[in-house]
This record gives C-alpha cells, sequence and structure tokens, in this order.
C-alpha cells in the first residue's frame, strides 16, 4: 500500500508545478479552518489561525494562488478532513485544485494537529501528517507541514527554515538584523552603533561574516551565531564582501593590503590561505557556485565593473556580462544554473538574471526605484532584494522569474543588503 | 624788559661798585642765584621730562614692537593654522566611478605635500570616498582606490609612505544628501584629516 502510493508520489511530483516557470500559473489552493476536536475557545481562535498562517506560508513561495474563505461552499466551523468525509465536488466547484485539510486539539500548553494535502480533481490524499508540542511552537509545526507540502510538489526542501540577515538604520547606525524568511521576528544581531555590512552566511548557518567600522575602519569579523567565539582580520586597507565556500569552513573576501583590492581564499578562522585574483584595479564582490569549484565576482578590468567567472581548479577566467557599462552585486542560485546581479543604466539600478554559462540577461525589475543586492532563497525559486520604489530602501522579495514582488517587512530606518541562509541543517 | 637788563646791568658794573649796599645787593644777589638756580632746575627738569619722554617713547616703541611681533607671531600661527585648516578642510574631487587625479586635485596635492614637509611631525589619514550612485561593495573599493591615488602622488613628491594611511567609506558618507550632479560631485571626494 505504502509502496504504491510512494510510486505513484514520484510519477505526479511535477504535474502540479511546471518547473519551467512555476509562478506562472498558480495553483489554487483552499485551506478552510481547522476541524476543533475539544471546542474549547483556545482551541476556536488557533483552528482560524492555523489556517490562516498555512495560507501566508504557503503564498509566500508565489506557486499558489489562496482562495477566498468566503467562496467556500462547506460549514466553516464543522469542515470535513478525512477522504472518506470530504465531498470534493464543493471544492473542484470553486476551482480549489488543492486542499489543505487541519484538525486541532489544544490542551492546556499542548497543541496537537494533523494536516492533510488532497487533489480534489484526483480525490487522493497527496500528504498525511501528525504534529504534536507546545502551544508556542505552533508557527514551527505549521511550517514543517508546509515544507512536506513544497516537498511533494517540487522535490526540493523549500525555504521555511531559512532566514535573512540584512542591515537596518533604524538605530541611527548601519547594523545587521536577522528575520526569518517571510520577515518575521527581527532580531538585531551588532550592537556597535558604527557602520557594519555585508552579512554573509556559511552554507550549515552556523557563522556570519560581515564588514564593521567598530574599529574605525573596514575590518572583517567572522561570528557564530550560536556560541560567542569568532575570529577578526583587521589588516591595512580594505576587508569586505566575504562569501562562504559552500559546504566548507572557508571564505573568499576582497583585502586591499596590498594596496589594491584582490580577493583571497581565507579559512573560517581568519587566515590568509591563497590569492584568488591576479588583476591591477578592482576586484570584488565573490559568490560561489554551489559545487565551489567557480567563482563569479566584480571586476573592472575592461574598464567598467562587470561581472566575470573564475574557474578555481583551471583558473581560467572569463566575463560573464557584456551589456551596459555598471554591473555588479553577482549572486549565484543555490540550484547553480543563474546568476542574479544588479546593472545600472541611465541612473537606475535594476534586478537581472543570467544565465551561469553566458547568454542574454533577463530583467526582473523596472521602472520602480532603484533595486539592488539580489540574493537567492536556499531553493533558488525567490530573490531577496532591496528597493527604493517607496522612497526610502527596504527589503523586497519576488519570484526567480520577476513576479509577486512584495515588501518582506515593516521596520523604522532603512533597510539594505539582504542575505538569505541556506536552509537550516538541524531541522 | 628794560627793567630786566638795568638788572644784569647791576649784577655786573653796579654791583661790585657797591658792596656796601649789600642789603639791596645782597637783596639782589640773593634774588639772582634763585632764579639762576630755577633756570637750572627748569633744564634738569627738562632734560629729565625729555628723558622720561624718551623712556617712554622707548617704551611704547618696544611696546609697539612686541605688538608687531606678536601681531606676525599671531598671524604666523594663523596662518600656520589656516594652512592646517586649508590642508584639512580642502578635499580633492573626482569624476564617476574614476580614481585618476584630476590636474587641479594635483595642485592641491602638491601644496598638501609641501605642508607636510613643513611639518615633519605632522601624519595624515585619507579618506576615499564616493556618491551614492552605484553599488556599497564597488564603491567601497572605488572609495580606497580614490583614497590610494592621493597617497601615491604624495609618496612620489616624497612624503614618508609611512606618514600616510588611507581609509575607505565608499558611499557610507554623503557630505551632501542630495541627488543630482551638484551633490555627487561633491561628494566623489578624498578628505584629508591629520591625526
Amino acid at each position: 500500500m505504502l509502496l504504491t502510493a510512494g510510486s505513484g508520489l514520484a510519477q505526479t511530483e511535477y504535474e502540479y508545478i511546471d518547473i519551467s516557470n512555476p509562478f506562472l500559473r498558480k495553483i489554487p489552493l483552499a485551506v478552510p479552518w481547522f476541524k476543533m476536536t475539544s471546542g474549547h475557545a483556545a482551541e476556536h481562535e488557533y483552528a482560524r489561525k492555523a489556517a490562516g498562517l498555512i495560507s501566508e506560508t504557503l503564498e509566500f513561495t508565489g506557486y499558489f494562488k489562496i482562495l477566498d474563505q468566503g467562496a467556500f461552499l462547506t460549514d466553516p466551523l464543522n469542515p470535513a478532513i478525512i477522504s472518506a468525509n470530504i465531498n470534493f465536488r464543493n471544492w473542484t466547484g470553486i476551482g480549489a485544485e488543492l486542499l489543505i485539510t487541519g484538525g486541532i486539539l489544544v490542551k492546556d500548553d499542548i497543541v496537537e494537529m494533523e494536516l492533510r494535502l488532497f487533489d480534489t480533481f484526483k480525490e487522493s490524499l497527496l500528504v498525511g501528517k501528525r504534529y504534536k508540542g507546545w502551544v508556542k511552537d505552533e508557527r514551527q509545526m505549521i511550517r514543517r507541514f508546509c515544507s512536506e507540502v513544497i516537498f511533494h510538489l517540487t522535490g526540493s526542501k523549500g525555504i521555511f527554515d531559512s532566514k535573512i540577515a540584512f542591515i537596518s538604520t533604524g538605530t541611527g547606525h548601519k547594523e545587521i538584523y536577522i528575520c526569518e524568511f517571510d520577515g518575521y521576528r527581527p532580531v538585531q544581531f551588532t550592537d556597535n552603533k558604527n557602520i557594519n555590512l555585508f552579512p554573509a552566511w556559511s552554507s550549515d548557518t552556523q557563522w556570519l561574516a560581515y564588514t564593521s567600522y567598530v574599529k574605525g575602519k573596514p575590518d572583517l569579523y567572522i561570528k557564530s551565531l550560536e556560541e560567542k567565539r569568532g575570529a577578526t582580520l583587521d589588516k591595512k586597507g580594505l576587508q569586505i564582501t566575504p562569501a562562504w565556500v559552500p559546504g566548507k569552513f572557508e571564505l573568499a573576501a576582497t583585502l586591499s593590503f596590498s594596496g589594491d583590492q584582490e580577493i583571497y581564499l581565507l579559512t573560517g578562522t581568519g587566515k590568509i590561505t591563497k590569492r584568488l585574483t591576479y588583476s591591477r584595479g578592482i576586484d570584488v564582490a565573490p559568490t560561489w557556485s554551489p559545487d565551489g569549484k567557480r567563482m563569479a565576482f566584480v571586476s573592472k578590468r575592461s574598464g567598467s565593473p562587470q561581472i566575470y567567472i573564475k574557474d578555481i581548479a583551471s583558473g581560467r577566467v572569463e566575463r560573464l556580462t557584456f551589456e551596459g557599462r555598471y554591473n555588479t552585486e553577482p549572486s549565484w542560485s543555490p540550484i547553480g544554473d543563474k546568476i542574479a546581479y544588479s546593472g545600472m543604466t541611465a541612473g537606475e539600478i535594476n534586478i537581472y538574471v543570467i544565465d551561469a554559462e553566458g547568454g542574454d540577461p533577463t530583467q526582473l525589475t523596472q521602472n520602480q526605484g532603484s533595486n539592488e543586492s539580489p540574493s537567492w532563497s536556499p531553493d533558488g525559486s525567490l530573490i531577496v532584494f532591496s528597493s527604493t520604489r517607496q522612497g526610502l530602501s527596504r527589503i523586497y522579495v519576488m519570484t526567480a522569474y520577476g513576479t509577486d514582488q512584495r515588501r518582506l517587512l515593516a521596520l523604522p530606518g532603512e533597510q539594505s543588503n539582504p542575505a538569505w541562509s541556506a536552509s537550516a541543517v538541524n531541522n | 624788559m628794560h627793567k630786566k637788563l638795568w638788572v644784569i646791568l647791576a649784577l655786573v658794573v653796579i654791583v661790585p661798585s657797591l658792596l656796601f649796599t649789600v642789603a639791596c645787593a645782597k637783596k639782589t644777589v640773593k634774588s639772582e642765584p634763585e632764579m639762576t638756580q630755577t633756570t637750572e632746575d627748569q633744564s634738569a627738569m627738562e632734560a629729565q621730562a625729555a628723558r622720561d619722554k624718551a623712556a617712554a617713547e622707548e617704551a611704547a616703541r618696544q611696546a609697539e614692537l612686541d605688538r608687531q611681533r606678536q601681531m606676525e607671531e599671531q598671524e604666523l600661527q594663523r596662518q600656520m593654522m589656516a594652512a592646517r585648516n586649508m590642508f584639512m578642510n580642502e578635499n580633492i574631487y573626482f569624476d564617476f566611478d574614476s580614481s585618476v587625479l584630476l590636474p587641479a586635485a594635483q595642485e592641491v596635492l602638491k601644496s598638501k605635500a609641501a605642508w607636510m614637509q613643513a611639518n615633519p611631525d605632522a601624519s595624515v589619514i585619507i579618506e576615499g570616498h564616493c556618491d551614492e550612485r552605484g553599488t556599497p561593495a564597488y564603491n567601497l573599493a572605488l572609495g580606497d582606490r580614490r583614497a590610494e591615488s592621493a597617497k601615491a602622488f604624495m609618496v612620489d613628491l616624497g612624503i614618508d609612505a609611512t606618514r600616510l594611511a588611507t581609509i575607505s567609506y565608499g558611499e557610507e558618507r554623503p557630505v551632501d544628501k542630495g541627488s543630482d550632479e551638484e551633490a555627487w560631485a561633491k561628494n566623489r571626494r578624498d578628505e584629508f584629516v591629520i591625526e
């Protein structure tokens, strides 16, 4: 029985989401209120809240069109949640192709949930999960189920346990903050009342490297997120734009102790092990291919800032961008095939995506202020960036195809330089 | 006047022959040295006054000299401060996306090098800055190059490299927060800070 279901799932995996452009047609999804078990007042509140949270979390991916509760043909307070009881025509009738049902039991501080994803046309169960935990961990349970849903539909783990580091000036200084993937719960990470820039996550999400002027000049700091340890690189000149090598305790960064801005390879403890660029003039802003074999970076070697790719083993360097005279801030997709960057034309900066093997770039933003600093979600489906489209610089998210552009979070001051982490390893 | 003449005549000619009329003569004689003394006192006083005046004049001259010297010193001080302030306040400016030293910038750097030669104890931090256009990382690198360009030029003019430090602020510290060419032109600069 399980095996049959398993092979069935494998065949249908990408039937729902067209991976060539998954955002072209959004899948209509219905999430009715959860079915209460005890019927207590507290449970009533959670029954609504949980359904809302599932809708928001899945809508964030850009894959779904969440159907309006007001259109539902079922009794909102007494939803059918298992196949045997569901009249699927109630759902296909309003255009829902997917249905998520939930049952909830809240007792003291403990919450139990059973969650199911159905294909309404095939009238079949796609994912079924049961969770039990502290009431305060409800959000994590919901996210875990959403990860299962996304994994079933796309074959990739999703983004729901990833985080975003960024710069905010809310205190009057450029400090680093960290929030969850959807902008939830921003927490101030640095507090040195100085200029802090270029946060960069290690691929195990345990370390953050960044530049800080805390000692009066741009030095590099490498900090453990969990423990009070780390390293500093404070040589003469610049130490900026760190980029961790995927899967390693190593990072590239731009240093200028020689009087020339070159990219070097460092250990996670801040020791220089290798020089990676050899061109008089600016070399800056490295980003790694997911296999760590190639590095894209910005160089002025041809006279204007352009993006180049260096093959580490052969040492060969090739120019990637040819359109425009100011292409910077490359960010290599964790999926590996694409590089996002920002390009300036006529004084306006926009986000572009280009195939890592070259070709014509695709412009993702236009006529909406300056759009800078793209960074990919861990599954390569979304891009976070900063934009001045509403005046002050704020952080926005869009799909990898440029659709569904929306603001990530509301905070005082200006926000910039977002960096999306990988998915957490221990989750 | 006639009376005075007669008195003088009496003194010179008649007085010796009229020794018996001492009282009179005495009176006259007596009155005469008194007059003489008065004259002597007067001239002494006059001499003293002249000396005093000379001394006062000398003192005034000295005071004036001192004042002048002080003023000159103050002026010198002022000029030194002005030179120092000029050194601190006179930025050099760059074209967009360039760290090439323009002719005007080179002239400013020559006077800065002269100042550093005249003030051998001074050490200087050269700050490289950019306008808001472009992106933060590239601009930090560009600011670094702008500071390094000025440093290299001054080292070529004979300033010891150890007296010149550089720091880039990229686009982080504009002097003019405007978003037009006038503001951008002011922001594409090197600043010079005496340590």
